[in-house]
């Protein structure tokens, strides 16, 4: 299949490996942002591949992992309510609420649907009035602009039985706490391909240029991740810190000005909790005031109090790169895929369903701590 | 008067049998008769089941038995490349075919929600008697039951199987030893996908279609070829890749499979690529896993592509002994990465 096959194709993979063992003269850190690249190292072996030259660390990119407790919580309740129709991604009915996932609230008796696209929840809204239809808007400024098309179009049909709960996250924020962060040891990212495709890569000059970091747009295959492992390496062998796109099928410097502006029409940055890191600046988009009759959490009175997290499970620490998820006592005994203690072991994009899914089963001692955070 | 009597006379009961079906079709009465005489009988019936008794009086079989059971809940009702018909006959045949027994007879229950359409029903039979005669196994005998609407989806079927054992079965997994090959005898997820996209409406072009199909023809061919067969597995639910732990549990043996070698269909593929599904996991309803002996592979392959529904079998991998994990994919670097066990059914990634 065009656009797959040949970024897959395993003699130039073989090729990207050796150049970046014979480019790099020692061993540096890089963070891929994404959790769908985090996927693709692990999927494909690239980790270990590049073992001795690269040390990779697994950022916060997984938006069904940041996605705080409380919004989860607040969703369930949401959807047990008889009047309510819940709409959402279909990863996130599997994740961890303080009592229970949207996935058990279903079986309950809870009206969970699952959607392709968020203007299946305004469809649904509209052949469903006697219901109120919630669409959980999660993801990064990926999955942001359909969410605010969705609103749009809701508004467009007037309908009053429509509402949003709004979890979406924003990229550079995040990116900037990680960086200006004291203990942070990352010497170069991998920014996350499909974020850039809507945002684009301009977005990243100036903060290249304040941490001295290069940012390398990069995307999913495998060459794709060796594309920007190999020249995020080049940057830092030569001392630079630039912005790259090593993912230009997809992205171009400017994004895309349609859904930027779709976004800016329906949403404005906000401080916003990160499940397990805590409160980002300006790391969440909520509705603008004009858009506020969408707000789900305007609209229903919320009666959940907000719930602590496992205190065994370290979630954040694994989100912002401190520990490997096999490092975490509960990694494999008591948090598994069908027993989650946290959101990361979740999703397909989590780094600790990822190790456990690609990881060797049952050798949690055979993996290198690569001790990559100051203490 | 007359006229006074006829204004005060009962209405005449609503005989139900127009275009729906009711609560009363399913109440044993004349109603139901009519179902079964009227439609059931005229496209299913043989000598067994048209004695309508409580118990089809079957003649004996010179071999051991197989029995299986199987309910078929799918929805929608019709998919492309098959119906639930059709699945019910090929889903039944096929546990029969694949644990190495012919098949001969099967039973047929039918739950119906009030008000299926008649001609939704009798769509579903037709495809049902297409089914037998293709297959050669009767239906012996049967069950209708309607339930009010809301208490089911539209319909449901569960169909109990019996075959018979000609030739002994193959060993079965716990016999697989270093070396021997993994074949799969199609391209992979082409039914989950199929009813995913369908039930989802999402509109991939061309659409991904299910492969639904018998393989007792396969199976035969297999047999009467006389190839050292370790064991054969239809991989419906949890895909290929349930197969595959279930026979490293079994032999205690690592199955290790090459990614590039598994055949899959570009509808698959995209359709996989676009939800973030990987297709080991995907059902099949008319693919086999077949485990041989490394020196019979080619000619193990070479009977399936004799078969219409097997010509695209392909070795997808082979058995060592336990390595890394119980079952492993070769990917594009090569190295062999552990496949985790499937966990329910596959739900869509975010991004």
């Amino acid at each position: 299949m065009k656009y797959v096959d040949e970024y897959r194709d395993p003699n130039q993979c073989e090729q990207l490996v050796d150049t970046i063992q014979r480019t790099a003269s020692r061993v540096w850190t890089i963070m891929e942002v994404c959790g769908g690249q985090t996927h693709g190292l692990l999927r494909h072996g690239i980790d270990q591949a590049l073992e001795k030259k690269v040390h990779l660390i697994h950022g916060p990119g997984c938006p069904v992992c940041v996605t705080p407790l409380e919004s989860i919580d607040f969703a369930i309740e949401l959807a047990e309510r008889p009047d309510i129709m819940l709409t959402s991604f279909g990863d996130m009915l599997r994740v961890p609420g303080s009592r229970t996932s949207l996935l058990r609230a279903r079986a309950a008796g809870a009206q969970v649907r699952i959607v392709y696209s968020p203007l299946d929840a305004v469809q649904m809204a509209v052949t469903n009035r006697d219901r109120q239809v919630v669409f959980f808007a999660v993801g990064f400024e990926t999955t942001a602009p359909a969410t605010a098309l969705a609103v749009q179009q809701a508004n467009r049909l007037a309908l009053r039985n429509f509402s949003l709960l709004a979890a979406h996250v924003r990229v550079l924020p995040v990116m900037e706490m990680l960086a200006a962060s004291d203990s942070n040891l990352v010497q170069g990212f991998l920014a996350a391909g499909h974020v850039c495709t809507v945002t684009g890569s301009n977005c990243y000059e100036a903060f290249a240029n304040r941490h001295q970091i290069p940012v390398v747009v990069t995307g999913f295959e495998p060459v794709d991740l060796l594309l920007g492992i190999l020249e995020c390496v080049r940057q830092l062998e030569r001392g630079e810190a630039r912005v790259r796109n090593c993912y230009p099928r997809s992205v171009h410097a400017a994004g895309n000005l349609q859904a930027m502006a779709a976004i800016d029409d329906v949403f404005e940055p906000c401080d916003r909790p990160w499940r397990g890191i805590g409160i980002v600046p300006l790391g969440g988009f909520r509705l603008r005031t004009q858009w506020a009759r969408f707000d789900a959490s305007e609209r229903f009175p919320r009666t959940v109090q907000p719930a602590r997290e496992s205190p065994d499970c370290r979630a954040g620490d694994v989100l912002m790169g401190r520990i490997k998820p096999t490092e975490c006592d509960c990694f494999g005994t008591t948090c598994t895929p069908e027993n989650p203690l946290g959101a990361p072991m979740v999703s397909a994009e989590g780094a600790c369903a990822a190790y456990y899914r690609f990881k060797s089963q049952g050798t949690r001692s055979g993996v290198d701590l690569h001790g990559i955070w100051k203490q | 008067m007359i006229h006074s009597l006829e204004a005060h006379a009962c209405p005449v009961p609503d005989s139900g049998d127009s275009a729906t079906i009711t609560l009363a079709h399913g109440e044993g009465g004349r109603l139901m008769r009519r179902l079964i005489r009227e439609h059931i009988l005229t496209s299913i019936g043989n000598e067994f089941l048209t004695v309508l008794g409580d118990a089809a009086i079957l003649p004996p079989l010179a071999g051991p038995l197989a029995l299986s059971t199987d309910s078929f809940v799918v929805t929608p009702l019709f998919f492309p490349g098959g119906d639930i018909g059709s699945l019910a006959v090929y889903g039944t045949v096929n546990d029969i075919a694949v644990a190495g027994a012919v098949p001969r007879w099967m039973s047929l229950a039918w739950i119906i929600e009030e008000g299926l359409p008649v001609g939704t029903l009798i769509r579903v039979l037709a495809s049902i008697a297409d089914a037998a005669a293709r297959t050669g196994v009767r239906v012996v005998t049967g069950d209708t039951k309607v339930v009010p609407r809301g208490t089911a989806d539209l319909l449901y079927l569960n169909t109990t199987g019996v075959g018979e054992f000609i030739h002994a079965p193959p060993p079965g997994p716990a016999a697989l030893v270093p070396g021997d090959r993994i074949l799969v005898s199609g391209p992979i997820g082409r039914h989950g996908m199929a009813v995913m996209t369908c039930r989802e409406g999402l509109a991939f072009q061309p659409p991904p279609t299910s492969d639904s199909a018998p393989l007792m023809d396969a199976v035969a061919a297999l047999r009467e070829a006389n190839l050292p067969i370790r064991a054969i597995r239809d991989a419906t639910r949890g895909g290929v890749a349930a197969v595959l732990h279930e026979w490293a549990e079994m032999s205690h043996r690592t199955l290790s499979i090459d990614e590039n070698r598994l055949p899959v269909t570009p509808a698959v593929f995209g359709a996989c690529e676009v939800l973030g599904l990987d297709p080991l996991f995907v059902a099949n309803e008319g693919t086999m896993v077949v485990a041989t002996t490394q020196e019979s592979a080619s000619d193990v392959l070479e009977v399936l592509h004799s078969v219409p529904e097997t010509d695209q079998a392909t070795v997808i991998g082979e058995v060592t002994d336990r390595a890394i994990a119980p079952v492993v994919v070769r990917r594009s670097l090569g190295r062999p990465m552990p496949l985790d066990e499937p966990l329910g059914a596959p739900l869509p990634r975010i991004c």
